[in-house]
């Protein structure tokens, strides 16, 4: 059965999740990369969208404005998630903010506030951004759209949006982190005997 | 036809095409990860492969762009010397660039820099990026489109080892950046490597190997090995697609090299994300095309 998380999400939600267990999201997510993080954390600036027990995603989407006006989610997938972790523990303390979904790891800052905060990191399978926006039920608003198309705050109604793959939860453990680890220890080996091979300058 | 109308034909036809290569993968890509698919038996890794599945077919059936990170639009020439065009050809791919930025639509990806202002265009200084070589003797143009997405250009890497470090020093280096910032660039990879006598000569070569298809096999013998061996051994990694570990990490290691001052060993990786977006096509002298990359592209 599909595990599916509502927003606002409570602690309890998010408690008995651990590294790599596979959930969904419905209710609201909102775009949130690079410029928006450091527009509240460098320059003391609000939110222009409430996020206390809410989702973001890291991601810049195309979408296209109809001739209603109203806005339509083309492609959202995730960005790479590291480019945030300057501010994100940061922003998981002045936001409340309990789901971070975007691409690749995190590292010991954000996992230190996931730990503080009871907030998780989640993985959305990244490339798979058509997947991702018939997920996406409606864009409800557009704020901040000076900073141009992929760093507006896009305010997502989505139904079932997933899967996301945990990688930070509230235990602090760091899916990606650990794997990383496991592959550094296997370089090594595999090093040393490809370079019995190619040596070829004599 | 007068030149004006080739030139708008031309560009037409191109913008279409970069369009296209935003939404369907090339059929060699296609088909390698239809193999990886096949072998994974790890539960997130196929999790991750059927969601990439998915997102294929409903890019082909809604007709939109597969990632919505379309990239910074480049495009590497091989132009014939007598090819009619030769001298508008700059000026057509950006027409192109423009034009299938609202076809596909793409999205916005040129930041001006130092301005910081975004062209809105995916046009702007040096932007569609054009990569020249000129074919003597020849009267045809062969281009191949690269929409260079933020996740798989981040770990691009280029330095300049010792001839002490030898071949063994190439290895390593492409071991450091995979293992370090492969992991985010949406694995498995098709990765290139330049071997050259300096750091942009090297980079440049990188970027041509992951134009090449994922199961080609460079005609030296000894670089063909040194491919095969990056390939097993990143494998072996585990990476897995999104590095949630799997058996496969790349689909493939190019590696393009040139001559190099006896003191140097440029040495230079570029990355394909899974997404690969590339597509060749050959333009003939009275304008007819021939789509290399991709079956089934409707001018």
């Amino acid at each position: 059965m599909k595990k599916i998380l509502t927003t606002p999400i409570r602690d309890e939600d998010l408690e008995s999740l651990n590294i790599g267990d596979v959930v969904y999201l419905t209710g609201t997510l909102v775009t949130c990369r690079d410029v928006a993080h450091r527009r509240l954390i460098e320059q003391g600036r609000e939110l222009p969208v409430p996020l206390k027990g809410g989702a973001i995603f890291h991601a810049g989407p195309i979408v296209r404005q109809k001739d209603d006006g109203e806005y339509e989610m083309v492609s959202i997938g995730p960005t790479t998630s590291m480019r945030m972790e300057k501010f994100e523990k940061a922003f998981i303390e002045q936001t409340g903010v309990k789901l971070i979904v975007g691409k690749g790891g995190m590292g010991p800052e954000t996992q230190q506030g996931c730990l503080e905060n009871k907030a998780v990191h989640a993985i959305f399978p990244g490339g798979c951004a058509v997947l991702a926006a018939t997920q996406v039920e409606k864009i409800e608003a557009a704020e901040w759209t000076d900073l141009g198309m992929p760093e507006t705050l896009w305010v997502n109604r989505v139904k079932e949006f997933g899967p996301l793959i945990i990688s930070i939860d509230t235990k602090g453990q760091n899916l990606i982190e650990e794997n990383k680890a496991v592959f550094n220890e296997k370089k090594k080996p595999i090093l040393e005997r490809i370079n019995q091979q190619v040596r070829f300058i004599k | 036809m007068d030149k004006a109308t080739a030139v708008a034909d031309l560009t037409d036809l191109l913008a279409k095409f970069t369009a296209h290569i935003g939404k369907r993968l090339p059929t060699d890509v296609t088909q390698k990860l239809g193999e990886l698919r096949e072998k994974e038996v790890n539960f997130l890794a196929k999790e991750v492969y059927e969601s990439m599945r998915q997102n294929q077919e409903a890019a082909d059936k809604l007709d939109r762009p597969s990632c919505q990170d379309t990239g910074v639009i480049q495009y590497f020439l091989q132009a014939g010397a007598q090819f009619p065009l030769l001298g508008e050809l700059e000026e057509i791919l950006q027409g192109a660039t423009a034009g299938a930025t609202r076809m596909g639509p793409l999205r916005h990806n040129a930041v001006e820099t130092f301005e910081e202002k975004n062209t809105g265009t995916n046009t702007g200084s040096k932007i569609p990026w054009l990569d020249w070589e000129i074919v003597p003797n020849d009267d045809s143009v062969t281009i191949d489109v690269y929409m260079a997405g933020g996740g798989c250009t981040l770990p691009g890497k280029a330095t300049v080892l010792m001839p002490g470090q030898g071949y063994e020093g190439v290895a390593e280096f492409v071991f450091d950046v995979i293992t370090s910032r492969g992991v985010n660039a949406c694995p498995p990879l098709l990765v290139g490597v330049g071997v050259s006598t300096s750091a942009e000569t090297a980079a440049r070569l990188s970027k041509k190997a992951i134009l090449r298809p994922v199961t080609s096999r460079n005609p030296n013998d000894k670089a063909a090995l040194m491919e095969e061996l990056l390939a097993d051994g990143l494998n072996e990694l585990g990476l897995g697609p999104q590095g949630l570990t799997g058996n496969h990490s790349v689909m493939g290691v190019n590696i393009e090299s040139s001559a190099r001052h006896p003191s140097t060993i440029g040495v230079a990786v570029s990355t394909g994300c899974w997404a690969h977006r590339r597509g060749r096509i050959k333009i003939n002298a009275d304008l007819t095309h021939e789509v290399i990359s991709h079956e089934g592209f409707q001018s």
